[in-house]
């Protein structure tokens, strides 16, 4: 095909650019030399150093409560309200309040939850960040849920009232393990939301408990450092592994 | 599964199907029942959501208070004061921006998905995933990346002084161009996957059709490709214009704060300039112009797809008749 040329340039152009910049940093990232553009030999002295930065860790360390307590809270609210939209409602209203935080500006819910938090004179902290990110991701828990639940036959649960089980019995015993490729997938979305999140943490998060991202928002504000490519390096390789995980985790969830 | 066991032989009636309903009509015995399930997440959504979101549109109509804070009287100033030249050119700046990244997307963005449509299903998962990974690593870091490529010290300008292109570095890093690469990249896959699914559900016996009956491949793409992939080339532009127009942190890092967006003027006025009102006003408008534009968005697209389904399926009407 003559025309082919005309998309197979900008189609490689693509993956130049998506990937110059992550090369460049993987690269820059093993330079033995605190000029960071110039190559002067191969060192992991910067990942040496990236694991006894104090703000890191500690940023670190707060991200994983942050991303662990909202993803339960999400995981939990979100999967009972799928449930419940399917059973009880007809119309899209109650799906449409439950999938809004979704679709609302990061910008508007940061400061909205920071207006709310100083008007009733509760003080930020770690608290504030986790309940906030929650509230986001139960959207998006609900949305996978929703899609699995579509997906079923609701006759099974059926079945099991007839057969004699109570609701809860139903509940814990039918529905929730058919759901649970769909409960899984929201959980983990919503676990790699809120590890990367910046804006709305940037609004809720006090001073004194910053979570990676502000940890590193600061890091790249003060300026290029050899230890920013060890930890993007690092960061880059855990995305890799959990997308390429959750690839293969999709594929398993499909065929079961 | 585990599959209940069949000890007895059933001796009760055999359920009619008819009966079915039946069942179903149980469920709404309880408002009741809805509660546990409905009842928290709603309380949750309503409390960290909706009371902000209202709060936020209560300040907007309310004075700042002389050393920050919100003073509550009933004022329609902060919306008044969008209207100041100053504030329209932030607007007009982000605007710009926004279309102009949307635009580069929508460029390099179609022949990637159309390319990507054409290959082997194993390249193409590839292809998808390589697109989709640079989206879930982190975004400060991508933002950093640029930094660290548009340095006056750094690989491009060290190539371009290495080919003799320049003799001096080019400064890029802290330009309004510089904050369209920064947004452009971070955004170009939310512009690709629409494109893709769009461009990979369409019939490519239509396209076939229209060689055998002696279309150049180009005009294939102008009266065939293109047109059928209006839905996608809509969502993939409104997904990229919506996060470019509210994004602070790539114009203050790329940008070095010089390019003032609305985002920025938003931000600064919650923690510098210490004016909510205005700062929620601010950010009450552009969020009901960003929902206004996904609304139309979706309208249109299905409006779309409903009809090109019609014509689509007329044409091939056509095609196997003839």
């Amino acid at each position: 095909m003559r025309r082919s040329r005309f998309i197979r340039i900008p189609f490689w152009l693509t993956f130049v650019f998506l990937y110059l910049p992550i090369v460049v940093v993987v690269i820059l990232s093993f330079n033995d030399s605190s000029n960071l553009f110039v190559w002067r030999g191969f060192t992991l002295d910067w990942y040496g150093e990236l694991f006894r930065d104090q703000a890191i860790l500690e940023g670190l360390v707060n991200t994983l409560i942050v991303a662990t307590g909202s993803t339960a809270i999400a995981t939990v609210l979100g999967t009972l309200l799928a449930v419940g939209i399917q059973r009880y409602t007809k119309g899209g209203l109650v799906r449409a309040f439950a999938l809004t935080p979704a679709l609302l500006p990061d910008l508007l819910l940061g400061i909205g939850i920071l207006s709310v938090f100083s008007l009733l004179g509760f003080s930020l902290g770690l608290y504030s960040v986790l309940l906030s990110h929650a509230a986001f991701s139960i959207a998006f828990v609900t949305a996978i849920v929703l899609a699995r639940l579509a997906h079923l036959d609701p006759s099974l649960e059926e079945a099991s009232r007839d057969l004699g089980a109570g609701p809860v019995r139903t509940f814990a015993r039918v529905t929730l393990p058919q759901l649970a490729p769909g409960i899984v997938a929201g959980a983990l979305l919503s676990f790699t939301l809120s590890i990367d999140e910046f804006v709305i943490a940037f609004f809720t998060a006090a001073p004194t408990t910053p979570t990676l991202p502000i940890v590193i928002y600061s890091m790249v504000r003060f300026g290029v450092t050899p230890e920013i490519n060890a930890l993007a390096t690092v960061l880059l390789f855990v995305s890799v592994i959990a997308v390429l995980g959750a690839q293969r985790l999709t594929k398993v969830t499909e065929a079961l | 599964m585990t599959a209940p066991p069949t000890a007895a032989p059933d001796t009760r009636p055999p359920v009619p199907s008819v009966a079915r309903p039946h069942a179903v009509r149980r469920r709404p015995r309880g408002r009741l029942a809805a509660l546990p399930f409905l009842g928290p997440g709603s309380l949750y959504i309503a409390l960290l959501v909706f009371v902000p979101v209202l709060l936020i549109t209560a300040y907007s109509f309310f004075e700042r208070g002389r050393f920050g804070g919100v003073v509550f009287t009933f004022t329609l100033e902060n919306f008044a004061r969008l209207f100041d030249p100053l504030y329209l050119g932030v607007v007009a700046n982000s605007l710009g921006i926004a279309a102009v990244v949307t635009a580069l997307a929508l460029l390099i963005g179609y022949p990637t998905a159309l390319m990507i449509t054409r290959l082997s299903p194993k390249w193409r998962t590839i292809a998808l995933i390589a697109v989709l990974l640079p989206f879930w690593t982190n975004f400060l870091i991508r933002t950093y990346a640029w930094i660290l490529l548009l340095n006056n010290a750094g690989w491009i300008n060290q190539a371009l002084q290495a080919l003799g292109i320049t003799q001096e570095p080019i400064s890029m890093l802290y330009t309004p161009q510089a904050v369209v690469v920064g947004l452009l990249y971070m955004y170009l896959p939310l512009m690709i996957l629409p494109l893709y699914s769009s461009l990979s559900s369409q019939d490519a016996q239509l396209g076939e059709a229209a060689t055998n009956l002696g279309a150049s491949p180009f005009r294939v793409f102008r009266t065939i490709t293109v047109p059928l992939s209006i839905p996608g080339i809509l969502t993939g532009c409104v997904f990229v214009f919506v996060p470019a127009m509210s994004n602070f942190v790539i114009p203050e890092l790329i940008g070095g704060g010089k390019t003032v967006l609305i985002g920025n003027l938003i931000r600064d006025q919650f923690l510098k300039a210490r004016d909510w009102p205005f700062g929620a006003a601010l950010a009450l408008v552009l969020t009901i112009s960003l929902l206004l534009l996904l609304l139309l968005q979706a309208r249109l697209s299905k409006r779309l797809t409903d009809g090109k389904r019609e014509k689509a399926g007329a044409a091939k009407g056509v095609v196997t008749d003839a």
